[in-house]
């Protein structure tokens, strides 16, 4: 890629393909895009990034047409893009690629690429030979070497972001949009898609690339657009930037409103609260680390580091092939959460709807699930005690709600996140994981929730705290470890003099 | 920034109230329309069938005792439901454990034959949970597959041939006999309804159910033993279905492999038309017991306007589309 940017450097400028001006964008009254400006050329790989919430993909949301923009106009080849049936036309050359969404597992390849635009033979039937042919053709494309025979739900995810790529190009899409494509493959897959992208890029094709991953955005983009709190801060050649040249732009200096770390006390006597040594199964390597009672312990890294994958084996949902779980220096065996839970483990799950929550029962349904026994005699429920267990609970984690009856599905994604929190609380555990609490939580829940997750440690719990906003690392874990390809990479420690501002934990994971 | 979003926790309230008080009233209006449902049938027929006999307290009593059966099922059913499974099996069920009731009733005495007979539902129900978890196949289709082999061994045990029960003691206490004005058919629907909805609202294996059944991830994230609580909720249906196997021996003074053959749709729609959610977590054994009864009462009414076999049948599939489509409506995605 770079050669070929090298080579364009001397040539003009291609034509602009892309081009969003001023784009201006409110929720309930807050604008989370102020005035953003965006070209894309035709041929070239254009980076997009940003911190989560910066507004990429309210962005990318507004170019390919599912959200409406309140200021400013997208052109796509010189012609804006309008609302309506006209709009849809030319929003043709858009193809937004999804990590394996629009694909039918249970489909063959080839019906999958050419789903809803089948070639129909003379008898009136789709042309079964046909469709092998153009899947073929589209697959050879991009240089991907899958069977259009193959079925979806059979080949590995990296192969199937290829066939999502071939679909949205045999629909002549001129623009592609790749959101996160390189989060859960391996490398000899992203080197496949690296060839497939520059196989595009030669036809003249251009590629809006959006990534955690800066070492990538440099190694595989022409150009690069930073966005940080809704504002373009950085539009440059990739050659002419450094990682802390992006990491700078990304973050910025000063961070308003960033939680400060306080110091508090941590018991560093006896027994450790929590120790693991030597964790692994199929997606850990060899993972150790103790907790203290008091201790908020920070776990850092992209996607597909680890992070998670140790929280779950930890609480008992991954088995594990080797290692061991101490509590208070004795050893538990962990066969399931609800061993964990025994143990004084609860856990936070990163997917609170699928994971945590029954979004149809009451938020005092909600908070007792883990702990209905804790408010039984005999069997048979309390339900007092039960209601002023829940309202305790919504109490003191500032959860609103009508009332503890009202469905959580009628929550705030904040409020419904207390509500896990809560639930886990009920369990009365020495031990808090939690896997990226603050994923769609408004910033008003979330200082909430961070806070709660600080005074529970004061109180002399241990909390294990994974999450990709760094600066909730930087405003509260007492250590932070760095986790990569499964692994422990690094242990920073604020004790030690490291610097766990959001500036060296950025650096730490992209390392 | 921060200020900002704090702002918006404000404007956002107010669709946020609209939205719920929208729910509410349609979960009030969901919950209510059997009951109302079921009032509307019983003056429609009230007046339609005044010269038929439907008011008078024979016929309600009769009403009462063709509705224990459904009943009884029903609750169990709601169990099973609940907990985001299904038994497909209890109409067979009802048939074998009638057919090893009677045939220890012919052998023994009562005191096996009893155990016996509900023994049948305990074990039948225990094979189809430990199947469906253990195989991880859904339990309709292990209920299906067992409803065969369960067909086959019923007709089997007595080469197809009906057997007759002469212990009066056993008929009297199990569906012949009554206590003052109260059949026994009646008693047993009460005192089974009291102990399912005291099991299913007030204890922590029916709050554990409803987890389960409302989001299986969820409830194993928060340590509940699903599987063990899917295996129970198989067993409490099983033998529910035994239990109405007992039942008709009782009130029919014999056993036959086609006992409870037609009975699966209806107790199915019962339970659904009394509010229990065909995907798991809500349900109602109250509502299970009103939804009998609309079957009932309906069912009583098509006899008494005297439409044939063959009619009745027809008219009962159509009320069933129509009561269970009336119940089941769910709240518009948003």
């Amino acid at each position: 890629m770079t050669e070929m940017s090298a080579a364009l450097a001397d040539l003009p400028a291609e034509p602009v393909v892309l081009a969003a001006r001023g784009i201006r964008k409110s929720f309930s009254g807050i604008e989370v895009l102020h005035g953003v400006d965006f070209t894309l050329r035709r041929g070239e790989v254009h980076g997009l990034v940003g911190q989560n919430g910066a507004g990429k993909s309210t962005l990318v949301k507004i170019i390919n047409g599912a959200y409406s923009q309140d200021a400013g106009q997208v052109e796509v080849n010189g012609t804006p893009l309008v609302e309506g049936a006209a709009g849809e036309t030319r929003r043709r050359a858009l193809a937004m690629v999804y990590q394996e969404f629009s694909l039918i597992p249970s489909m063959p390849v080839g019906q999958n690429i050419l789903l809803t635009c089948e070639p129909i033979g003379r008898s009136g039937l789709i042309d079964d030979g046909e469709v092998r042919r153009q899947a073929q053709a589209a697959l050879t494309r991009i240089g991907a070497d899958i069977d259009p025979d193959d079925l979806v739900e059979e080949l590995p995810v990296g192969s199937r972001q290829l066939v999502e790529i071939a679909k949205a190009i045999s629909r002549d899409a001129s623009i592609l949009i790749l959101d996160e494509p390189t989060a859960s493959l391996a490398p000899a897959e992203i080197r496949v898609l690296t060839e497939a992208i520059a196989r595009l890029t030669e036809e003249g094709v251009s590629i809006i690339f959006i990534s955690h991953h800066l070492d990538e955005v440099v190694s595989i983009c022409d150009r690069v657009t930073v966005l940080r709190d809704g504002e373009v801060t950085l539009v440059t050649d990739t050659r002419d930037v450094t990682l802390a040249g992006l990491i700078e732009a990304m973050l910025g200096r000063s961070l308003e409103g960033a939680l400060a770390y306080r110091a508090h006390e941590v018991d560093r006597t006896g027994e450790p609260l929590l120790r693991v040594t030597g964790l692994r199964n199929g997606r850990l390597r060899d993972v150790s680390f103790e907790l203290r009672r008091g201790e908020i312990l920070g776990i850092a890294g992209l996607l597909g580091s680890g992070r998670s994958e140790v929280m779950r084996a930890i609480f008992g949902i991954d088995p594990l092939e080797g290692g061991a779980i101490e509590v208070n220096g004795a050893r538990v065996a962990i066969g399931g959460p609800g061993d964990a839970l025994r143990a004084g483990i609860a856990l936070v799950p990163e997917d609170r709807v699928r994971a945590g929550l029954v979004r149809e029962h009451s938020v005092a349904d909600n908070i007792m699930m883990a702990s209905w026994r804790r408010v039984a005699r005999g069997g048979f429920v309390d339900d007092g005690a039960a209601r002023r267990v829940a309202a305790g609970f919504v109490e003191q984690l500032k959860i609103r709600t009508a009332g503890l009856g009202q469905e959580v599905k009628g929550l705030s994604g904040g409020n419904q996140q207390k509500v896990v929190v809560a639930k886990n609380l009920s369990a009365t555990p020495a031990v808090l994981l939690l896997d990226d609490p603050t994923v769609g939580v408004d910033v008003g829940s979330r200082r909430e929730l961070l806070e709660d997750v600080r005074a529970l440690a004061v109180r002399g719990n241990g909390v294990v705290l994974v999450s990709s906003e760094f600066e909730e690392l930087s405003g509260l874990a007492d250590r932070v470890l760095i986790m990569r390809g499964g692994a422990i990479h690094a242990i920073l420690d604020r004790r030690a003099g490291d610097d766990l501002s959001n500036e060296a934990l950025s650096r730490a994971v992209q390392e | 920034m921060h200020e900002l979003h704090e702002m918006s926790g404000g404007t956002t309230a107010v669709p946020h109230m609209r939205r719920r008080l929208h729910l509410v009233s349609f979960r009030l209006l969901r919950g209510a329309i059997v009951y109302l449902g079921f009032v509307a049938i019983f003056v429609l027929f009230s007046v339609a069938l005044r010269d038929n006999g439907f008011l008078t307290i024979e016929n309600q009593l009769n009403i009462l005792r063709q509705t224990a059966f459904v009943s009884v099922m029903a609750f169990g059913t709601t169990f099973a439901l609940s907990a985001g499974e299904i038994d497909l099996s209890i109409g067979q069920v009802v048939a074998l454990s009638a057919m090893v009731t009677a045939v220890l009733l012919r052998d023994t005495n009562a005191l096996i034959a009893v155990p016996g007979g509900m023994g049948v539902g305990i074990v039948i129900g225990f094979a189809n949970g430990l199947l469906t978890t253990r195989l991880r196949v859904p339990s309709f289709l292990i209920t299906l597959g067992m409803a065969g082999i369960i067909g086959g061994l019923s007709r089997w045990i007595t080469q197809l041939s009906p057997v007759p029960v002469l212990d009066a003691t056993y008929t009297f206490a199990f569906g012949s006999g009554s206590v003052g004005p109260f059949p026994t058919l009646f008693l047993w629907t009460i005192a089974v309804l009291l102990v399912a909805h005291v099991i299913y609202r007030r204890t922590t294996f029916g709050r554990q159910l409803l987890a389960t059944g409302g989001n299986r991830t969820a409830a194993h994230y928060s340590g509940i033993n699903t599987d063990r609580i899917r295996i129970a909720s198989l067993v409490i249906c099983s033998s529910t279905a035994s239990l109405a196997g007992l039942l008709y021996v009782g009130r029919l003074h014999s056993a036959r492999y086609t006992l409870g053959d037609t009975d699966l749709l209806t107790v199915i729609a019962a339970a659904v038309i009394g509010g229990t959610s065909m995907a798991g977590g809500r349900g109602s054994i109250i509502g299970a017991l009103v939804g009998s009864l609309v079957m009932g009462v309906l069912n009583n009414g098509l006899i008494l306007m005297g439409l044939a076999v063959t009619e009745q049948m027809i008219a009962r599939g159509v009320i069933i589309i129509v009561a269970v489509a009336l119940s089941l409506r769910e709240a518009p995605e948003r």
